[in-house]
C-alpha cells in the first residue's frame, strides 16, 4: 500500500463510532423523556465496546493521502482511549440517581464524539488530521464540563476550560501553520525529511515546534500549563472529570510521543532537556500544591499534574525502553485513576454530592468495602509493590536512568515520597478518624467500576506480561 | 511563486498575522472587563494562524495550507457557538460576565 493510495478500511473503528455517534442521537430524542439516559448510556457503552472490537481487527497502514495512520502505536493507545471512556459511561450511568439526576442524556453521547476525537489524534499523520481531531475531542469536553446547567461551579469550569482550552488550541495552531510554512509540508513523514536534511533547522520551525509544544502540554496540564486543571476538575461533573483525567490524555501523549519521536526524533538532544524541565516542573508541583488541599476532587488535579510528570520521564530518556515505560505507566494510570474517581463520584450523604477529604473519615468501618478499594488505589498511587502504579513508576525511572538522567530519577524519588503524604493521608482519614454519619450506600454502577478497577490494581501483576509486550510492539510502530 | 505574494514578499505577512497573535494574546490576558471580548480575541488567534497558512500556501505553491484554513474556519464557527452557549449558561446562573466574577473556586 503506498502512502497515496485511500484505504478506507484503517478508520473503520472511527467511521463506525461517528455513526453511531450521530444515530443514538438522533433515536434517543424519540425516546419518552424518562428513558432517554438510560437508552444513550446502554447504547453508547455497546457503541464503544463494538469499537473496541473494530480497534483491534481494523487493518493497519497509512491511508486517506497519507494524513491517517493506523499502527500498533494507534492500537495501544486507542484501547486505552476506549476504556477510559467505557468507564466514564458506566461511572456516569451510577452517578445519576433518583435524588441526583443532574446528568442530561447527551453526556454519553459527547463523551464518544469526545473519544472518536481522541482516537483521530492517536492515528493523525499529518497535522491537519491532528488539529481535527484535538478540537473534536476539546470542544466535546467543553460542553461536558459545562453540563450541569443549574450549578454555578460546573459553568464557571465550563467557562474556565473553553477560555484557556482554545487560547492553547489557538497557540497550536499557529504553530502548526509555522510548521507548515518553514517545513513545506504538514506531513509527519515530510516532516521527518524537513527536520533531518537541513544542518540547523531554520528558526521558525523550531518557533513552530515549540509553540505546538505549548498547545500539547497544555491539554495534558503539565507545568506550567496546568492552571486550569485544579477548578476544572473541581467544578465538572465528577464522571466528565474522570474522563478528562483519561481519555483525552491519552491521547494527548499519543500525539506528543507521536510527533515527538517520529519528525522531530532526529533533533532528539534539542528538546530532550526541555522535556526534563516540564516533567521535573511537573512532579514536584503536584507533590507540593496538593498537600493543602481539602477537596478530593481538586487533590486529584493535582495529583494528575504529577502523573503525568512521571509519565513524561519515559520520554524525556528519548529511548525504546523510555516510550514502552510510558505507555505501561499510562495503562497503570488509566486503571487506578478510573477506580478512584468511581470511589469519589460514589461519596453521598442523605443523596447529596460531598468532596471533602473530611467526608470520608471513618469510612473504615462504615463501608469496608469501599474503604478498602479507595485504600488500594491511593496505595497504588504512591507505588508500592506490587500494584499497578509500581510497575509504572519503577519502569520509567529504570529508562530514565539508564539513560543517563540521574537528576531526574532523584527529583522524581523524592517528589513522590511526598506525595505518599498526601495519598497516605487519605488512608489515614479513612481508617483512623471518628466516623461522622455515615456515606449513603453506592449504586451498583459505582461498585462495578470501583470494584473492577481494585481488583484490576492489584491483579496488574499477572497481566504485566502481555501489556509489556503489546507496549514493545506499540514502541517499536513508533520508533523502529 | 504567486504574484500577489511575490508584490511584497512573505515578510509583511507574516508580521501582521505575528501582530494579531500577540493582539488576540493580551486582548485575553490583559482584559479585566467582559468575557465577551475574550471570545473576540480568541477569534484574533485563529484568523492569525489562518493568514500564516494562506501566505505560506501561496508562497510554496501547495495547497494543502488553503484546505487546512476552510478546517479551521469551521472549527471556529464550531467553537464560537460552544462558547457563546458556555457563556450564557454562565450568566444564568451567576448574573454576570464580568471577567473579575468567575472566582468561586481557587486554591
Amino acid at each position: 500500500m503506498g502512502v497515496s493510495s485511500f484505504n478506507w478500511a484503517i478508520a473503520l473503528p472511527e467511521i463506525a463510532l461517528a455513526l453511531a455517534g450521530v444515530i443514538i442521537l438522533a433515536g434517543v430524542v424519540l425516546q419518552p423523556r424518562g428513558e432517554r439516559f438510560q437508552t444513550a448510556t446502554v447504547l453508547s457503552g455497546g457503541a464503544l465496546l463494538g469499537c473496541m472490537a473494530l480497534v483491534l481487527v481494523a487493518p493497519q497502514g497509512h491511508g486517506y493521502a497519507g494524513t491517517f495512520v493506523n499502527d500498533g502505536f494507534a492500537r495501544f493507545m486507542k484501547i486505552l482511549v476506549l476504556v477510559g471512556a467505557l468507564v466514564a459511561v458506566v461511572l456516569g450511568a451510577g452517578y445519576r440517581t433518583r435524588e441526583l439526576r443532574k446528568l442530561p442524556f447527551e453526556a454519553p453521547v459527547l463523551i464518544l464524539f469526545s473519544t472518536l476525537g481522541a482516537m483521530i489524534m492517536a492515528s493523525s499523520a499529518n497535522l491537519m488530521t491532528l488539529f481535527v481531531g484535538l478540537e473534536l475531542s476539546s470542544l466535546s469536553i467543553y460542553i461536558l464540563c459545562a453540563l450541569e446547567r443549574d450549578n454555578v461551579l460546573s459553568s464557571e469550569a465550563g467557562l474556565k476550560y473553553f477560555i484557556l482550552g482554545s487560547l492553547a488550541s489557538g497557540l497550536l495552531l499557529y504553530g502548526i501553520s509555522l510548521v507548515y510554512g518553514y517545513a513545506g509540508t504538514m506531513e509527519y513523514t515530510g516532516l521527518v525529511e524537513a527536520v533531518r536534511s537541513a544542518a540547523i533547522p531554520p528558526m521558525g520551525l523550531v518557533v513552530g515546534i515549540v509553540f505546538v509544544l505549548v498547545g500539547l502540554s497544555f491539554k495534558l496540564s503539565l507545568v506550567p500549563f496546568h492552571m486550569w486543571t485544579p477548578d476544572v476538575y473541581q467544578g465538572a461533573p465528577t464522571p466528565v472529570t474522570a474522563y478528562m483525567a483519561g481519555a483525552p490524555k491519552f491521547a494527548a501523549f499519543a500525539l506528543f510521543l507521536r510527533v515527538m519521536a517520529g519528525p522531530f526524533g532526529a533533533v532528539a538532544p534539542r528538546w530532550q532537556i526541555l522535556i526534563e524541565a516540564v516533567s521535573v516542573l511537573s512532579m514536584v508541583y503536584g507533590a507540593f500544591a496538593a498537600i493543602p488541599q481539602t477537596n478530593i476532587k481538586r487533590l486529584m488535579a493535582y495529583s494528575s499534574i504529577g502523573h503525568m510528570g512521571y509519565a513524561l520521564m519515559g520520554l524525556a530518556a528519548a529511548s525504546m525502553v523510555g516510550l514502552q515505560a510510558t505507555l505501561v505507566y499510562l495503562s497503570a494510570y488509566l486503571i487506578m485513576n478510573a477506580g478512584t474517581f468511581g470511589c469519589i463520584a460514589a461519596m453521598r450523604r442523605n443523596g447529596r454530592e460531598v468532596n471533602g477529604i473530611a467526608d470520608l473519615a471513618g469510612l473504615g468501618k462504615t463501608d469496608p468495602g469501599m474503604a478498602l478499594a479507595l485504600a488500594i488505589f491511593m496505595f497504588s498511587m504512591v507505588g508500592a509493590p506490587p500494584l499497578a502504579g509500581f510497575f509504572g513508576k519503577f519502569l520509567v525511572f529504570a529508562a530514565a536512568w539508564q539513560a543517563g538522567l540521574y537528576p531526574l530519577v532523584i527529583v522524581g524519588a523524592a517528589a513522590s515520597v511526598v506525595g505518599a503524604y498526601y495519598y497516605l493521608r487519605i488512608v489515614k482519614v479513612m481508617y483512623f478518624d471518628v466516623p461522622d454519619q455515615a456515606l449513603d450506600r453506592p449504586t451498583p454502577g459505582l461498585w462495578f467500576v470501583s470494584g473492577g478497577m481494585g481488583l484490576a490494581t492489584v491483579l496488574f501483576i499477572v497481566a504485566l506480561g502481555p501489556i509489556l509486550s503489546c507496549a514493545h510492539q506499540a514502541a517499536v510502530a513508533l520508533a523502529g | 511563486m504567486n504574484a500577489a505574494i511575490n508584490a511584497v514578499g512573505l515578510g509583511p505577512y507574516l508580521f501582521v498575522s505575528a501582530a494579531l497573535l500577540v493582539l488576540g494574546v493580551f486582548g485575553i490576558f490583559l482584559n479585566r472587563k467582559n468575557i465577551i471580548v475574550i471570545l473576540m480575541a480568541m477569534e484574533l488567534i485563529l484568523l492569525s494562524a489562518n493568514l500564516n497558512l494562506v501566505a505560506f500556501s501561496s508562497a510554496l505553491g501547495d495547497l494543502s495550507g488553503q484546505v487546512m484554513v476552510l478546517f479551521v474556519l469551521t472549527i471556529a464557527a464550531a467553537e464560537a457557538a460552544i462558547g457563546l452557549a458556555i457563556v450564557t449558561v454562565y450568566f444564568r446562573n451567576r448574573g454576570s460576565i464580568q471577567v473579575e466574577d468567575v472566582t468561586m473556586m481557587k486554591g
